[in-house]
Formats: structure tokens, C-alpha cells, sequence
């Protein structure tokens, strides 16, 4: 098995990658559950060789298909009904860039991915 | 004994013939189910929205249907609870989180659609761990349901919430979902039955995802004839999600009611049971099989050795589509926003609402998901688990070689004390050792009631699990153990619970 040891660091890269703004105590917290569960979850390695195909799906279906008809949709009242913030019929959202990437990234155009 | 307690008392199945006959009103069967529930579920708390007025709307109108002389429905006017997982466009959907708290969704699931088609009557919405990740309602946003048997102790989860409304008579009948034995696991540790179908059996349009690979509708029932009953009613193909399958609904509620074993080669499977089960787990399990034995049975040992790496690679998958399946909470279009303050960013706010409205075995997931299918680890980690997938499918193949159906216990203890693995993800993670094997091959499997635990007095559920759209096969079983342990013991098991409001006796002990 793989010398798996979670870090701070590794947590807070995660927590980045998955939107979560975690408080200090609870990456620590979570460093310390997720080593024991990744250690754990890692004797998958033990069994699993080369040569065993991947399974993805419990249903072993592909192409399917349905009839092209055409269902009425919900309706943008219905949909803005419940949104945090709507305005004009859409929905308001926070801006996307932030300060950072306004000064630091100040050629037009070039944002990367983000 | 009161009239109401009469009331609900009954099976589903007399409900529904005492409506159909007349010699009930749905409208009064609905009333006494509420009443019930304003009675006990300030202690059980299995309920996290009653819908009193949309529930005694649907009643009158079967009423009406009835006295206008139209076709009925085949569980018109029976109440049924529905886990807060499935959407309703009259009711809140939650999911047992904070960052769908109070959200009215614009759309009925499919499940809730083909309940208000057979004339079922949806109490309100249960309570359940958050996104359904838990074994004990305690990752709930909104506080744990507790355990009719014993209010101190779990009701499971993550249908913890729809177990223990149909326990404590709340309801006949109740939906939950099973990712990882969040049917199986509450159904065994509240004394009721509780069923997986096949996954594809029953739709998934309208059910808030979790881990879309394995997350599987079903019914909880006091009875198996009763589980049958809700199964077929829910089942079927539905051109709304795509990995339903097109074929036939096994005839489940036919075999319930055929309930004969003679001659049936039943497995037992040597990886699920010794260390780590609970003595009278194991006791009464094994009784089980003595029963199967003498009512015409024949038993056999089966080994299924990837097993036990079914629960690891489990915790990797099941993560990994979830991290996925999460992404969609952003707080943009529905749900919780937290720090839209003007001047915060979209991905801040993003972060922040997250952190604010996802509990901690909710972001546990998610960054173990996000880990599992990082560059670098996914072929050690994701890969793999997709591997003894394939192994744990072909365990399933051989052993249904040898036995028409597979039995083990439904879980390693009984129900634990609220509090104890709370804060121990690996201890409640390992509630679901027997039942995850068949979330990960697809296959149907249900628990059924096999007796209490002599230790702690509190239920062991008998696992039977049966082939890719055999569902009908394990309900044959299931009902058969059933009677043979009513007629044994005199009366069903859940009169032997204690009573909720200081009566004294289950509400059947009068019986």
C-alpha cells in the first residue's frame, strides 16, 4: 500500500478545488480523518490487477435513446422562483472576477483558466 | 384502544382494501395517521415537514374518486411518508441540508408522481442524513430522528427518518433511498422491511443525486406483502432518466403472496458474518437459516471473496461521483447564498455558502471524492475501486451459480446509541459492510425482521439478496420467513416494541 499521509496543505488544496471555504480547526480536523480513511479505502490496490476491466455502472446500458418530442419546459418564472437573487428575469450572480485577478492580470482577454 | 389506533394498526394491503370496500374513509385514515404523528414525533422526530392540509386534500379527493364510482388507484388512500430527498412541487425539498433549506422545488420526481397516481396519500417529507451520507439521520441539518424501539439509540440512515415513521406507526408505508444499504440498514435496525430493487428498477428523475452510479428508490413497509405492494406501484421504465431499464416490473407482489421456499437453493455467505457482528446478530441470523432449512430450503455456504474490499472501494466511488454530483450546489440558481456582499466574487461566495450550508461528512466526501479522481491518483485510487467492481460483480455471478438467492445479515449490530460513532467516520461507515456489495453490482436485495437481539432486546434484519431483476425471488423468501416467525411467535415483532407515548405496549400489544 502507498505511504499515504494527508497533510494541512494537501486539505487546503482540496478544499480549493472543491469550493469549500474550510475554518482552520476543521482542516485540521479533516486531515486527520481523511488519512484514516484514504489508508483505509486503499486496500482496493491489494486485488485490483491489470487485466480486470473497469466497472462504471451497476445498469450495463449504452446509446439510449428516447423519442424526440417536445416537452414543455418549466418556464423562467418557475425556474427564477427560487433563486438566491434574480433580476430582468435571470439570475443575478456575483461577479466572476475578483481584485486579484483585476490588478494582477491586467492585460484584457487573459484570464486563464479559472 | 381508541378507533384510530385500529386505524393504524392495519397493513397497507387492509388499508387499502378497507377504502376500496368502504368501510373507511381515506379522509379519516389520513386524520388518525396525523394525529399520530402530532402524538409521537416530538420524540421520534421522523418527519421534517408535515403536509397536513396538501395530505387530507389528496385523501378527500380518493374519497371522492370512490364515491363518484372511478377507478381506484391500487394504494388509493393509503398515506405514505417520503424521504426529503425525492422533489415535490407542493412541499419543501431539503435533503436533509442547509443549503436547501425551506427550497421548493418546480417539479415532482417521478416517484412522487407514480405515488400521487395510485392514489397514495404523502404524509410530509423524512428526515435523513444529509444528502443521504450516514448511517444514522445524524448528519441531518435539522437534528437526528430517533429509533422507536428506543429513542436514545439510531434510527439508520441514511432513510432513517422513513424507517422510523413506519416503526412507530406513523405511516404503513414509506420511500427511502439506498446508495449503500440507506433502505436495508434503518428497515433492519427499526424492525421493518426494507427493500433495494435492482438498480434501474425504479426511477432516479426527481431524486436529488448522490452517487447517480448506485443511488436506488425503494419501499419500507411493516410487512413484505406491504413492501411489494409500494415496490410495484413506483416501478417501472421511465424515459426521464436514463439508466432505467426497459423491462418488465418483476412480479413482487405474486411472490410475496406465493411466500413458498420448497426447494430453493439458498447461499449463505461465508464473508458476512464473525468478527465485528454483534453475538445476537449472528444467533439470530443463524436461527433464520435453521427456518429456511425446515420450511424446504436448501442451504449451502457460498464464498464471495472480494467481499470485503467491497466496502473500500465503496468509499471511493460512491465519494467520487458525489464530489461531482455537489458541484451543482453553487449557490447561483437555487438554494443558500452566503457573502453576495457587492464586492465578493462568485467563486467567494461559492466557497462560502458550501462551507456555511454542507455539513462535515458532506465535505469529508467531497474532498475524498476530489482526491480519488485527482491526476495522479486516480488510477490508484478510482481506478481500482471501479476494478473490484468488475470482481465483486463476478463474486455475485458465481455464487448465483449455485443458489437462487444469497442471505446474510442485513447489519453487524443492532441499532447504536445516538451519539457513539458521531464523530468516528470509519465506525459508522462500517454499518453498511453487508449491504454494499449489492449497491455495487446492481442486484435486488431486501432486509426482513428476524427476531431481537437477546444482548439489548432491539432488531436483526435477515438480508436476502437475489439476481438483476429476480426482485420477485427474495420477496418469495422474505415473506416466507415472515409468517413462519408471526405464526412461531404470535404476533408480528413490532409488537413487541415499547410504546412511544407512555401507554404502555406498542400500539399493538391490545391486539
Amino acid at each position: 500500500m502507498a505511504d499515504v499521509a494527508i497533510t494541512r496543505a494537501e486539505v487546503e488544496h482540496l478544499a480549493n478545488l472543491s469550493r469549500l471555504a474550510l475554518e482552520d480547526s476543521e482542516v485540521d480536523r479533516f486531515a486527520e480523518q481523511l488519512d484514516v480513511i484514504i489508508a483505509a479505502v486503499a486496500r482496493v490496490q491489494e486485488v485490483a490487477s491489470a487485466g480486470i476491466p473497469p466497472t462504471t455502472h451497476a445498469a450495463d446500458l449504452s446509446n439510449v435513446f428516447r423519442e424526440d418530442v417536445v416537452i414543455p419546459p418549466i418556464g423562467a418564472d418557475a425556474a427564477l422562483d427560487q433563486a438566491p437573487a434574480a433580476e430582468l428575469g435571470k439570475f443575478r450572480v456575483p461577479r466572476i472576477l475578483t481584485d486579484e485577478e483585476d490588478s494582477e492580470d491586467s492585460a484584457p482577454g487573459d484570464r486563464g483558466e479559472s | 384502544m381508541t378507533a384510530g389506533r385500529d386505524l393504524i394498526t392495519m397493513t397497507a394491503a387492509q388499508m387499502a382494501h378497507a377504502i376500496a370496500a368502504g368501510e373507511v374513509s381515506a379522509a379519516e385514515l389520513t386524520q388518525a395517521h396525523l394525529d399520530r404523528i402530532a402524538d409521537t414525533d416530538v420524540e421520534v422526530r421522523a418527519f421534517l415537514h408535515v403536509a397536513r392540509e396538501a395530505a387530507l386534500a389528496a385523501a378527500r379527493a380518493v374519497d371522492d374518486r370512490r364515491a363518484a364510482g372511478k377507478p381506484l388507484g391500487p394504494l388509493a388512500g393509503v398515506p405514505v411518508a417520503l424521504k426529503d430527498v425525492f422533489t415535490t412541487s407542493d412541499m419543501p425539498t431539503t435533503c436533509g441540508s442547509k443549503i436547501l433549506a425551506g427550497w421548493r422545488p418546480p417539479y415532482d420526481a417521478t416517484l412522487t408522481r407514480r405515488l400521487r397516481e395510485a392514489g397514495a396519500v404523502i404524509l410530509g417529507k423524512t428526515n435523513m442524513d444529509e444528502f443521504a451520507m450516514g448511517s444514522s439521520t445524524e448528519n441531518s441539518a435539522f437534528g437526528p430522528s430517533r429509533n422507536p424501539w428506543d429513542t436514545s439509540r439510531v434510527p439508520g440512515g441514511s432513510s432513517g427518518g422513513s424507517a422510523a415513521a413506519v416503526a412507530a406507526f406513523q405511516a404503513p408505508l414509506a420511500i427511502g433511498t439506498d446508495t449503500g444499504g440507506s433502505i436495508r440498514q434503518p428497515g433492519a435496525v427499526c424492525g421493518i422491511v426494507g427493500v433495494k430493487p435492482t438498480y434501474g428498477g425504479s426511477s432516479r428523475y426527481g431524486l436529488v443525486a448522490f452517487a447517480s452510479s448506485l443511488d436506488t428508490p425503494g419501499p419500507l413497509a411493516r410487512t413484505v406483502l406491504d413492501a411489494a405492494l409500494l415496490h410495484e406501484a413506483i416501478s417501472g421504465h421511465d424515459p426521464c432518466d436514463s439508466t432505467s431499464l426497459d423491462a418488465p416490473v418483476p412480479p413482487v407482489v405474486a411472490a410475496a403472496r406465493t411466500a413458498d421456499v420448497a426447494g430453493l437453493r439458498v447461499g449463505v455467505v461465508t464473508e458476512l458474518s464473525g468478527e465485528g457482528y454483534a453475538p445476537g446478530v449472528l444467533s439470530r441470523f443463524g436461527e433464520a437459516v435453521e427456518l429456511l432449512e425446515t420450511l424446504g430450503a436448501k442451504i449451502t455456504e457460498v464464498s464471495c471473496p472480494h467481499f470485503t474490499y467491497a466496502l473500500p472501494a465503496y468509499y471511493l466511488i460512491a465519494p467520487s461521483e458525489c464530489s461531482s454530483n455537489l458541484a451543482r450546489f453553487d449557490a447561483m440558481r437555487y438554494g443558500l447564498r452566503i457573502g453576495d456582499d457587492g464586492s465578493a466574487s462568485a467563486e467567494e461566495v461559492m466557497s462560502l455558502t458550501r462551507a456555511a450550508g454542507f455539513g462535515a461528512e458532506v465535505k469529508r466526501r467531497i474532498m475524498l471524492g476530489t482526491y480519488a479522481l485527482s491526476s495522479g491518483y486516480y488510477d490508484a485510487y478510482y481506478g481500482k475501486a471501479q476494478q473490484v467492481r468488475t470482481l465483486i460483480i463476478r463474486d455475485f455471478a458465481a455464487a448465483f451459480e449455485q443458489a437462487d438467492v444469497l442471505v446474510s445479515p442485513a447489519t453487524p449490530t443492532t441499532a447504536f446509541p445516538i451519539g457513539e460513532r458521531a464523530d468516528d467516520p470509519m465506525a459508522m461507515y462500517l454499518a453498511d459492510l453487508c449491504t454494499i456489495p449489492s449497491n455495487l453490482a446492481g442486484n435486488a436485495a431486501l432486509s426482513v425482521p428476524c427476531g431481537l437481539a437477546p444482548e439489548d432486546g432491539l432488531p436483526v434484519g435477515l438480508q436476502i439478496m437475489a439476481p438483476v431483476l429476480a426482485d420477485d425471488r427474495m420477496y418469495r423468501v422474505g415473506a416466507a420467513v415472515e409468517a413462519a416467525l408471526d405464526a412461531r411467535r404470535g404476533h408480528p415483532l413490532l409488537a413487541e416494541a415499547p410504546g412511544l407515548d407512555g401507554a404502555g405496549g406498542g400500539p399493538e400489544a391490545g391486539r
